[in-house]
């Protein structure tokens, strides 16, 4: 099965044999990468004010008393797995199995949309005990950077959404193949993020 | 129904700022109705608005930004004859309040709508042609920048008219740009323009870098790159790496004043000194973002006009470079006195002397390639050498203030207003202007009228150092920036001469305008048959002028550095011969438009905390996104018939009567 899929997709690439397009996508992921570099600068700001304010508890709740490392690391968990995943949606588009694709892409929406509702849990649970952004700097500055990271995997999410039904509809084409790389370099670095977020916000919070 | 909106918005009581309105919206309506009476919005619509050209997209930036130059302009002036009338404890004719938005504003749109745009024109119009390229990297991306930069001018416009904009300075310091001390819908007017425009701009950043870095015609390796391309690169690179300081720093703004956070408070743990920092993080690259594309364009005209090759290239370009690293380790220098302490202040005020270093490498760059050159006096030149003189004033005034121990007597006097005018004055203005006069004839098919031209020159210059020097003299004897009135006999002939230097650049202004007008007006006698009117040395005087939409019908091929004039050197063994291929062009597209327009209505809608309203515009963009990308047909082929056609067009124009040489253009101009 494998090998026929091989066939088909290199059946593909014959059909277009047009040199533009491929490069079109080269440069697409080109410009992705420099885009996410911005975007890392963006997070390194948000990390730089959480820096400063972590202990700005304005005799508000400490980082260890609000932290709950369990609940973060199964978090971390689904956003890892969900990375995983993702890789694997990528295999089945190198073979040109799109029903591989859709199926992991579906599997990785999953995983991601179970991150996104914890963090809205989480988010809940601070803000209904008085423990919301307008409490302290602190809070502020945590409740910016894990919600801005929450915020980009939404994005993520919708784009996934819309690249399962543009697959199911299109199948893997060039335009598809290369929005399918670039949402995977945006996924993996949400999860370079994330683990930096877990680090330095919740692992370095529990001991101050 | 409409958050904070009614009809107390609008500043009927104040005479001034109603005969701006009325006359804003008579010229409006009287454009619309011309544009109307002619027929000509489906042609403004498929032509322009919604092209993806890269040429026409860097028209339109730069006639955005000489509006917005009148605009700024008129709130210089303003300032200007305020303080020479409330000098003597009178009141002048401005309100404090009013005063206090004018010097904001003034700020706000100068920098982010009139430099930015005059450099991103340039670079837009320039850099696919001087690299081979047909288009940008991105040029749907490249029409999307553009609309969402009209959107922070358009927000910035209604605040006129709509409520106040922000009483703050330009940089809207906390905690009074805080929602406790700025209550108003004035800063949230500038959160939101710059926001939004910000965005446009970083998206033009990863274009450039990517069409820069991967677009270049066959051979041109990076050091075979003009030096216009070289410094695009660069400012490019500073935006991807700056602008994501500026949008973080005031999306915390925004949370602090909208969903009550305390980021920058006073209370419950804000910093607001982290905002000092984060924003001149941002805003020294600016300068350099700003400056650099500018060093560029005096490059190529000295090179040109000199008929010379550019004296040291290669120190020019890691000159270049060097500034584009060391662009990030001054920032706190915009800060000496706020206390970081001796070791701190010792770092950055060495590391702001040491960048003065590959600027003066410059200086003697251009110095020497004028050296034993054949150089022509023209506009570009004139530009060109006023420039030399003035930003070489400019950049000692600015080592003096690098001196910690100076700036502390400097700091927030007219000395430091007189520096940076000086550099951004003598450098950007300058530069665009040269570089709007050199490329005009490459983007139209015909040049701007000389003697109008040196005209503006003249006045801008004389006005300049008549405006500014007294403002160094006045910081020396104790006056602080941003005064809306003063008792102080002793400064008013200082203010006087600063008035009239003012004027005598608004003359100025105005003969730039007349000199578009005369133009336009006299285009047939003014047409560049040759495409190379000047004499040029870079790619983009091979093709036409106008150049075809796709810039080139056969894909230049690069041996050397300044590669036209090599060419022209060989005797253009490779003219077109070779049969033409189909071009790969990007449709035009309206998405741009829609996009902007939706973003338009959600800052709009949180700037009056209409939230319902804001939902729609977010909704909207997101929803026009998603329609764009369902849509495969956005590019297609020229056919080989188009190309001939326009090919031969091009080559019946050069054998027009009344067809000249570039010497000839020069000498009668």
């Amino acid at each position: 099965m494998a090998n026929n899929a091989m066939t088909s997709h290199d059946g593909a690439h014959d059909a277009h044999d047009d040199h533009e397009h491929h490069d079109a996508n080269g440069l697409k992921v080109f410009g992705f990468w420099l885009y996410l570099l911005s975007d890392c600068i963006l997070f390194s700001m948000l990390f730089a004010a959480y820096v400063v304010l972590s202990q700005a508890y304005a005799g508000g709740p400490t980082g260890a008393e609000i932290f709950e490392l369990d609940f973060v690391l199964v978090e971390t968990a689904l956003l890892l797995a969900s990375s995983f995943t993702y890789g694997l949606a990528m295999l089945g588009m190198n073979r040109g199995d799109s029903s591989a694709v859709i199926k992991w892409l579906m599997i990785t929406f999953v995983c991601g949309a179970g991150f996104i509702a914890m963090e809205i849990y989480e988010f809940h649970h601070l803000i209904v005990n008085d423990m919301g952004p307008d409490r302290s700097a602190f809070l502020s500055a945590f409740f910016a950077l894990v919600g801005t990271h929450g915020l980009h995997v939404t994005v993520g999410l919708i784009w996934m959404a819309l690249l399962i039904i543009q697959v199911k509809q299109k199948g893997l084409t060039e335009a598809h193949r290369g929005r399918l790389m670039m949402l995977s370099l945006f996924w993996h670095f949400l999860d370079v993020i994330w683990i930096c977020v877990f680090t330095v916000v919740y692992l370095t919070g529990v001991m101050l | 129904m409409l958050g904070k909106l009614t009809l107390e918005a609008i500043p009927y009581h104040e005479p001034i700022i109603v005969i701006v309105l009325a006359a804003v919206i008579l010229g409006g309506a009287a454009l619309a109705g011309l544009i109307t009476y002619m027929r000509k919005w489906t042609y403004l619509w498929t032509e322009w608005l919604t092209s993806v050209d890269h040429k026409k997209i860097g028209m339109m930036y730069i006639i955005v930004a000489l509006v917005m130059l009148l605009r700024g302009f008129s709130d210089a002036i303003m300032m200007r004859s305020q303080q020479m009338l409330a000098s003597t404890g009178g009141e002048g004719y401005l309100p404090p309040e009013h005063y206090d938005q004018i010097f904001t504003a003034h700020g706000v749109i100068m920098i982010f709508f009139v430099a930015m745009p005059f450099v991103i024109g340039l670079i837009n119009v320039v850099v696919p042609l001087q690299i081979g390229a047909r288009d940008v990297a991105f040029p749907f991306l490249n029409s999307l920048s553009f609309w969402l930069f009209v959107v922070g001018v358009i927000l910035v416009n209604i605040s006129l008219g709509l409520g106040e904009f922000a009483k703050t300075g330009w940089l809207a310091y906390p905690p009074l740009s805080g929602a406790n001390y700025s209550p108003g819908v004035g800063v949230d007017y500038w959160i939101w323009s710059l926001q939004i425009s910000g965005v446009g701009t970083l998206l033009t950043g990863v274009n450039f870098v990517a069409t820069i870095l991967k677009m270049r015609a066959p051979g041109m390796s990076l050091m075979k790159m003009p030096v216009f391309t070289w410094t695009a690169l660069c400012a490019n690179v500073l935006i991807i790496a700056a602008f994501p300081i500026l949008t973080a720093t005031i999306a915390m703004l925004t949370l602090d004043r909208y969903l009550d956070f305390h980021f920058f408070t006073n209370d419950l743990g804000g910093n607001m000194m982290m905002y000092v920092n984060l924003i001149w993080a941002w805003g020294h690259p600016e300068v350099y973002i700003l400056v650099l594309p500018v060093f560029g364009v005096f490059s190529e005209v000295i090179a040109t006009f000199s008929k010379k090759k550019l004296f040291g290239y290669t120190s020019l370009v890691w000159a270049t470079i060097v500034i584009t690293i060391l662009s990030f380790v001054v920032w706190l220098h915009h800060f000496f006195t706020m206390g970081a302490g001796a070791d701190v202040n010792a770092f950055f005020g060495i590391a702001t002397m040491i960048i003065s270093i590959p600027t003066g490498v410059k200086i003697f760059n251009w110095l020497f390639t004028m050296y034993r050159g054949r150089i022509e006096m023209t506009s570009p030149v004139l530009w060109t050498l006023g420039f030399m003189v003035t930003f070489t004033i400019g950049g000692m005034t600015g080592v003096l203030l690098a001196v910690p121990g100076a700036n502390y007597v400097l700091h927030n006097s007219l000395f430091l207003i007189a520096h940076f005018h000086n550099v951004i004055i003598g450098g950007v203005v300058f530069g665009a202007m040269a570089g709007i006069t050199y490329w005009f004839p490459k983007a139209t098919g015909f040049m701007l009228c000389e003697k109008w031209g040196k005209r503006s020159f003249w006045f801008w210059i004389v006005g300049f150092y008549l405006a500014f020097m007294p403002l160094y003299i006045l910081g020396f004897m104790g006056m602080t920036r941003r005064l809306q009135h003063v008792d102080n006999p002793l400064w008013v002939p200082y203010l006087v001469v600063a008035f009239i230097g003012a004027v005598l650049i608004l003359i100025g202004i105005v003969c730039t305008v007349i000199q578009i007008v005369v133009s336009i007006k006299n285009r047939d006698q003014l047409q560049d048959t040759t495409g190379d009117i000047w004499g040029g040395r870079t790619l983009e005087w091979s093709t036409t002028s106008p150049a075809p939409f796709y810039n080139f019908a056969h894909e230049p091929q690069v041996k050397e550095l300044d590669e036209f004039w090599e060419m022209k050197e060989r005797g253009h063994e490779e003219a077109a011969k070779k049969p033409y291929a189909p071009i790969h062009m990007p449709r035009n597209a309206a998405a741009g438009v829609i996009i902007s327009g939706f973003s338009l209505i959600f800052g709009f809608a949180l700037i009056w905390h209409i939230w319902w309203l804001a939902i729609v515009g977010l909704v909207g963009m997101i929803a026009s996104f998603i329609v764009r990308s369902f849509n495969y047909d956005t590019d297609y082929y020229v056919s080989v018939e188009e190309v001939e056609r326009v090919e031969r067009e091009g080559r019946e124009r050069r054998s027009l009567p009344g067809a000249r040489t570039p010497t000839d253009t020069v000498v009668q101009g």
